[in-house]
């Protein structure tokens, strides 16, 4: 297991701090002192999970570089919500250059960076780029396979809402099976997104044998923390995939966004897991397995399943879907089994 | 550095976009009634108190509790209780162990020697209290503490009361009640022993006091009216309970027949087994039923006492009684069956309820009486102005813990009317309901288990059934407390906002909102744990 | 030093000259070599230090310049055709964030039908991305174009295009005269960013700009590239200081005293052009040739100062912008406005079609007699077109006509080999 919760809410547990840990024990998140490297004043939606899960990233890199670091931001709800002329929320270096090359314009900082560092007129100073499931796992699929492949010193985090919702909620690459989308609409005799469709890419980051790739939500603070931590203890290419709802896209509450993160891994739609150079080494265990009629539920997304007549089908696919990555991610404890 | 116009900005420059005024709802910090707090008879501040314990302060937890309940190691022995039962943590796994945390509080600090303070200022009134017990000490404490003169008489020749002569010791090991008392008489008590108090009025004038607290309990045993043979040996539980404590030990023979359900009922029925006998409850109805507190019940048949269900006693011979077995009707009251049984009884013990002397009150003009208690009002005075009462002598339930909350409530009204005020309690919180809770933060941790003696030395001795619990399990335990209701600081509501817009004050301080860019997204109080934060509608 | 050379590798000579930082590279023909002689260099240690990429797309390669530059490096790639219209998302970014690279374009042609010879449809599709686009005449040109390019790119923070003639250039062996590293040294600084990501300044590049600024922001990044006209000749003048070359600049005229016919081009064919126009001359023609080395930002002022008293002017060039015309002859014409003299349009060169000094000649000639049409397309064979368009006309599902023509150029040519056999 990757992380070790500490039993007893007041004394680790879930919770983003404590009032009786030691300093060092607690979140980055719980300090007074935390850079909030994405400031208040952005516009993402209200309870946006991309927008909490970017400041938890970002905020916990800075942390690990000593606020050493540049980060590359890939077109998308983040970019645009963040940075519209005359303000943006970063407090941070910043570049925004297009939707499909951030991974290559990290590349580029990278490069230049070392070549300062020889130069001596640097010191150590590291590379975050980020973007949406579009601009990562569609558009800019190519630059991060060639960042990968070229093991270029770089920390790649993809926020993963499941579509393109800057644009108006159309299917990605990562867009679940059975979900409603502007472009699989709920309609037809098989509603939603097709089953069989998309990638999941932190299994081919996992493909190119990359010293470091990882899977989060935004609902598991301490776990993503300790993610990005060790993420930055490594040199060369790494990948870190956040699950991050969207209110908006999946028709959920906007109070509703770490909950539903939270239904993703307990249900094993989404996996939680850490792999080194290409191998598995840690799963975070479900704490308390459900169905995973509990995470579409709350969903309009996943609505016209659960019509008069629910589509008894789809969700059993769906629910193999889970059970799978439950089996092939280890996501239950063996000794609770 | 020479900035392209619009391409390239300052960093954090976003500050000047309130995004506040986007809000349909607001999020508001509140504080709830924790669902212990509000069951516990003595008005403790359970979660006050479990906060400074997590903490590892157990002195100040001691200090917390006792602003309530000055006998923390009395009821850590005694207390059913009922905080227990309400307790939120019990729909999650199981009941937080309150009243195993406050017997460690309790204990730690007779070994550590804590004392209560001294009033500051004398008030120069002078309050008479008659009784000893749960209910008269308590009111001691309290009226003491507000730097009143105070003077307890007791009839008999011990302090403690029911926490003596009805609670056996197995259950309360008299060193701990002896401790707990002596605390309250350093603070500067008077107390008179083996003083009946005859004629309040009189008394109260010839003391020259200034207001009287009632507290003289119910110790008359019941009788119940059993056809019986001369021969037959017929005691009342209260009386077999008071000569425990004394130099001759009651006679009961071996087969004991106990007839009752409460409490005392079991109480006796273990001190007989203790005794060598071969205790038999007799109760009208069924366990489901049975007043006595379920644990309680639980001991005693592990130690070996029967228990005759849905029966009465209908005779009593030399050497056997007879019981007829009953039925529940619809309404669940016990109906006769018209079948009968003979038990073998060397003599039998009526643990029926218990009535009040109420005798020192003849002559005191007002007093309203009813079921053979004193009538109060909602400060718990008499119909006599300046004679208060309180504990087992008004209508009530009747048990240790509440005869504490009496002495504390009419303290506090006895204190407010010699200042000629009236002391009006502060606006309870609304309660905090599982409901309102994010359980997902709490990891799983089941109660701590007391350690319990071994069974052939409970069926033998007097020793101390239940064991306390050591420091290490004691502050486990106090932090599976879930804090319902009241913010402990997680930092969640800091951490989940997307929009920066929770400020941390600091320790101690809790949070605040910052409504210039809170957009109401109500993530805040989705993510609470222990749903301190409400969302409120913005107006217009 | 003169070197006999060939042109790839005294660009790759050149830009190592300049002490790049990082080095991008994706390969396309022709730009191979210079990327090859580059990539050579940086392993063996002759350039450092250098990060030298072998990216996985010309948008990536285009795409770690623009990290590498914001990041404060002399960043550098090369492309040509196809490579370049991939980048073309990342080139306009690049100019747009104000970002200095330095770019070699080898001149291809874009397909389909693929091609893989000159023209100049590639750079010419890039004349609105916001580069300055430098055209050299020569090998030699080429090479000092590229220490010029990054003294303009970086005091302007712009970035620039060096275009040169793929194989005509890239590929020829000639007489190249390579600057000592002292003498780059002096004439380029090192790179002095005007933004930078840097965790000491933290600074947002790439906003989202709306309707209330994007006009501004698109007039002022207009107004510099006026800025590098003035800029462009004192960095030609002062490198001419230096090196004693002349090379660069806005425009460069041959032989344009007195001339009424006067011809202007980008590029390599200025060369047979002025073998041309000597020719002419000689024979009494009053013709001159006018050379646009920088066709964006385009010179408007220097072509008119240039051409004052001509009567006509022969616009040649690789690329024509198809459904309307010669671009740069738009551009000529927009320059001189009313008062200009007849302008011909003359697309030649495409795709690799060699530009003989014959047809020139005779071009030119029926140019000064006022025979020519508005536009006219070189040795067109225009028996091939009608025919195509005859078949057309009959059927509308005629098949692609590349594949149509290609049938009818095979068939000639097959009726040519009878006749010779």
């Amino acid at each position: 297991m990757s992380f070790q919760p500490v039993k007893f809410y007041q004394t680790g547990t879930f919770t983003v701090g404590n009032r009786l840990l030691a300093p060092e024990q607690r979140s980055v998140q719980a300090a007074t002192s935390r850079r909030n490297s994405l400031n208040s004043g952005h516009r993402a939606c209200q309870g946006c999970g991309e927008a909490l899960g970017a400041r938890y990233a970002i905020d916990a890199a800075m942390e690990a570089t000593g606020n050493r670091m540049v980060v590359v931001n890939a077109t998308g709800c983040l970019e645009v919500f963040s940075t519209p002329y005359p303000e943006t929320s970063w407090q941070i270096p910043w570049i925004h250059s297009l939707f499909g090359n951030a991974p290559a314009v990290a590349t580029g900082v990278a490069a230049a960076l070392k070549v300062k560092r020889l130069k001596g007129l640097l010191g150590d100073v590291r590379v975050v780029a980020q973007g949406g499931d579009g601009g990562t796992t569609d558009i800019g699929f190519g630059c991060l396979s060639g960042m990968f492949e070229r093991n270029d010193d770089v920390f790649y985090i993809c926020y993963d809402n499941g579509g393109y919702m800057n644009t108006g909620v159309q299917r990605s690459s990562a867009t679940p099976p059975a979900a409603r989308t502007a472009t699989t609409e709920a309609v037809g005799p098989t509603p939603g997104h097709a089953f069989g469709q998309g990638k999941f890419v932190p299994a081919i980051a996992m493909a190119h044998d990359i010293p470091y790739v990882a899977t989060a939500t935004v609902a598991d603070l301490r776990d993503l923390e300790y993610k990005v931590r060790k993420a930055m203890t490594f040199r060369g290419a790494r990948y870190l995939h956040i699950l991050v709802p969207c209110p908006l896209g999946w028709g959920a509450a906007s109070k509703d966004t770490l909950r539903i993160a939270r239904l993703a891994k307990e249900t094993g739609v989404f996996p939680v897991f850490e792999a080194e150079s290409g191998e598995l080494t840690g799963s975070s265990k479900i704490r308390h397995v459900l169905p995973v009629e509990e995470y579409l539920r709350p969903q309009k997304r996943f609505a016209h399943l659960f019509g008069p007549k629910p589509d008894v089908a789809a969700i059993a696919r769906l629910q193999a879907l889970a059970n799978r990555n439950i089996r092939k991610y280890r996501l239950l404890d063996e000794e609770a089994l | 550095m020479d900035k392209p116009f619009a391409i390239t900005l300052d960093p954090g420059s976003s500050l000047a976009n309130r995004t506040g005024s986007w809000r349909t709802e607001r999020p508001v910090y509140v504080d709830r009634l924790p669902p212990c707090n509000n069951a516990c008879p003595a008005g403790e501040d359970i979660q006050g108190w479990l906060y400074h314990a997590e903490s590892g302060d157990y002195e100040a937890a001691w200090r917390h509790l006792t602003r309530d309940n000055p006998f923390p190691a009395i009821m850590g022995r005694v207390c059913y209780h009922s905080c227990e039962t309400a307790c939120n943590r019990g729909r999650l796994d199981e009941a937080v162990g309150i009243n195993a945390v406050e017997r460690f509080l309790g204990d730690e600090a007779i070994r550590r020697g804590w004392q209560f303070a001294k009033p500051e200022t004398e008030t120069g009134k002078h309050v008479l209290i008659v009784g000893a017990g749960p209910a008269g000490m308590s009111a001691a404490y309290h009226l003491r503490r507000s730097g009143h003169r105070v003077t307890v008489h007791e009839a008999g020749p011990l302090l403690g009361g029911m926490m003596r002569f009805g609670i056996p010791k197995y259950r309360l090991p008299r060193d701990v009640l002896d401790a707990e008392m002596r605390r309250v008489i350093d603070m500067g008590v008077e107390v008179v022993l083996n003083s009946k108090v005859g004629n309040l009025l009189a008394t109260m004038q010839d003391g020259r006091f200034d207001a009287a607290f009632l507290a003289v309990g119910a110790h008359i045993g019941k009788r119940a009216s059993i056809p019986a043979g001369t021969v037959a040996r017929i005691l009342d539980a209260v009386s077999v309970l008071r000569s425990m404590e004394g130099e001759e030990k009651p006679l009961l023979g071996r087969r004991v027949v106990v007839y009752g359900g409460g409490n005392t009922a079991i109480d006796v029925a273990r001190t007989a087994r203790r005794m060598g006998a071969e205790p038999i409850i007799v109760y009208r109805r069924t366990r489901d039923k049975m007043p006595a507190h379920d644990l309680e019940v639980e001991e005693a048949l592990q130690e070996g006492v029967m228990i005759k269900w849905l029966s009465t006693i209908r005779q009593a011979g030399e050497s056997s009684i007879t019981v007829e077995k009953m039925v529940l009707d619809e309404s669940g009251f016990p109906q006769p069956t018209g079948e009968f049984e003979t038990l073998e009884a060397d003599s039998v013990v009526l643990a029926l309820g218990q009535d009040v002397d109420l005798g020192l009150l003849d002559g005191v003009p007002g007093l309203e009486f009813v079921d053979g208690v004193v009538k109060v009002d909602g400060q718990m005075m008499t119909g006599h102005p300046g004679v208060f009462a309180g504990g087992d002598m008004v209508p009530t339930d009747r048990n240790i813990t509440v005869g504490v909350g009496h002495g504390k409530k009419a303290a506090r009204h006895i204190d407010a009317w010699l200042r000629g005020t009236t002391y009006v309690a502060p606006p309870k919180h609304p309660l905090a309901t599982f409901e309102r809770l994010n359980t997902w933060y709490y990891s799983d941790a089941p109660q701590t288990v007391r350690p319990v003696l071994d069974i052939i030395r409970r069926q033998s001795t007097f020793e101390e059934v239940q064991g306390g619990l050591d420091e290490t399990n004691a502050l486990f335990e106090a932090r599976r407390c879930l804090s319902c209701g009241n913010c402990f600081e997680c930092d969640n509501c800091y951490g989940v906002c997307p929009d920066n817009a929770v400020i941390k004050l600091g320790p101690g301080q809790r949070f605040e909102i910052n409504y210039d860019y809170c957009k109401g997204c109500g993530l805040c109080a989705a993510e609470c744990p222990c749903g301190a934060i409400d969302m409120v509608p913005e107006d217009g | 030093m003169l070197k006999q050379i060939e042109g790839s590798r005294a660009v790759a000579e050149a830009v190592a000259l300049c002490r790049p930082d990082v080095i991008c590279a994706y390969p396309i023909s022709p730009q191979t070599h210079i990327v090859e002689g580059l990539g050579e260099m940086v392993k063996a240690g002759a350039i450092a230090p250098c990060e030298f990429i072998n990216v996985e797309s010309e948008f990536a390669a285009m795409s770690v310049a623009i990290g590498a530059s914001a990041a404060g490096a002399r960043s550098y790639t090369a492309t040509a055709s196809q490579g370049l219209l991939f980048m073309v998302e990342a080139v306009y970014n690049a100019s747009g964030l104000g970002l200095p690279i330095v770019m070699t374009v080898a001149n291809r042609a874009i397909g389909a039908p693929i091609n893989i010879w000159n023209d100049h449809s590639d750079a010419v599709s890039q004349r609105d991305s916001g580069w300055l686009q430098l055209f050299a005449e020569t090998n030699q040109e080429a090479a000092d174009l590229h220490i010029q390019a990054f003294r303009i790119a970086e005091e302007l923070s712009l970035p620039v295009m060096v275009c040169m003639d793929g194989f005509i250039l890239t590929h020829a062996y000639e007489r190249v005269d390579l600057p000592t590293q002292e003498m780059v040294d002096a004439f380029l600084p090192p790179y002095a960013p005007r933004q930078v990501l840097d965790p000491g300044e933290p600074v947002t590049i790439g906003t989202m700009v709306g309707p209330e600024a994007f006009t501004e922001v698109r007039y002022l990044a207009h107004e510099k590239q006026r800025q590098a006209l003035e800029l462009m000749p004192a960095v030609a003048a002062e490198f001419r200081a230096a090196f004693g070359r002349d090379s660069g600049g806005l425009v460069r005229g041959y032989r344009l005293d007195d001339a009424e016919t006067v011809v202007i081009a980008m590029g390599s064919v200025l060369g047979t052009l002025k073998d041309t126009v000597d020719e002419l001359r000689d024979a009494g023609v009053n013709i001159g040739v006018l050379g646009v080395v920088s066709f964006r930002p385009f010179p408007s002022a220097a072509v008119r100062a240039a051409l004052q008293s001509v009567r006509r002017l022969v616009v040649l060039e690789k690329y024509f912008a198809l459904g309307s015309g010669g671009v740069l002859a738009a551009d000529v014409q927009m320059a001189l406005g009313k008062n200009g003299g007849e302008i011909y349009s003359v697309i030649a060169g495409l795709g690799g079609r060699p530009i003989t000094k014959k047809s020139l000649r005779g071009l030119l000639e029926m140019a000064v007699r006022d025979e020519l049409v508005q536009l006219t397309f070189l040795d067109l064979d225009r028996t091939l077109v009608a025919k195509q368009l005859a078949r057309e006309r009959q059927t509308r599902r005629s098949g692609p006509a590349a594949e149509s023509i290609l049938r009818d150029v095979h068939g000639t040519m097959a009726r040519n080999e009878g006749k010779k056999s």
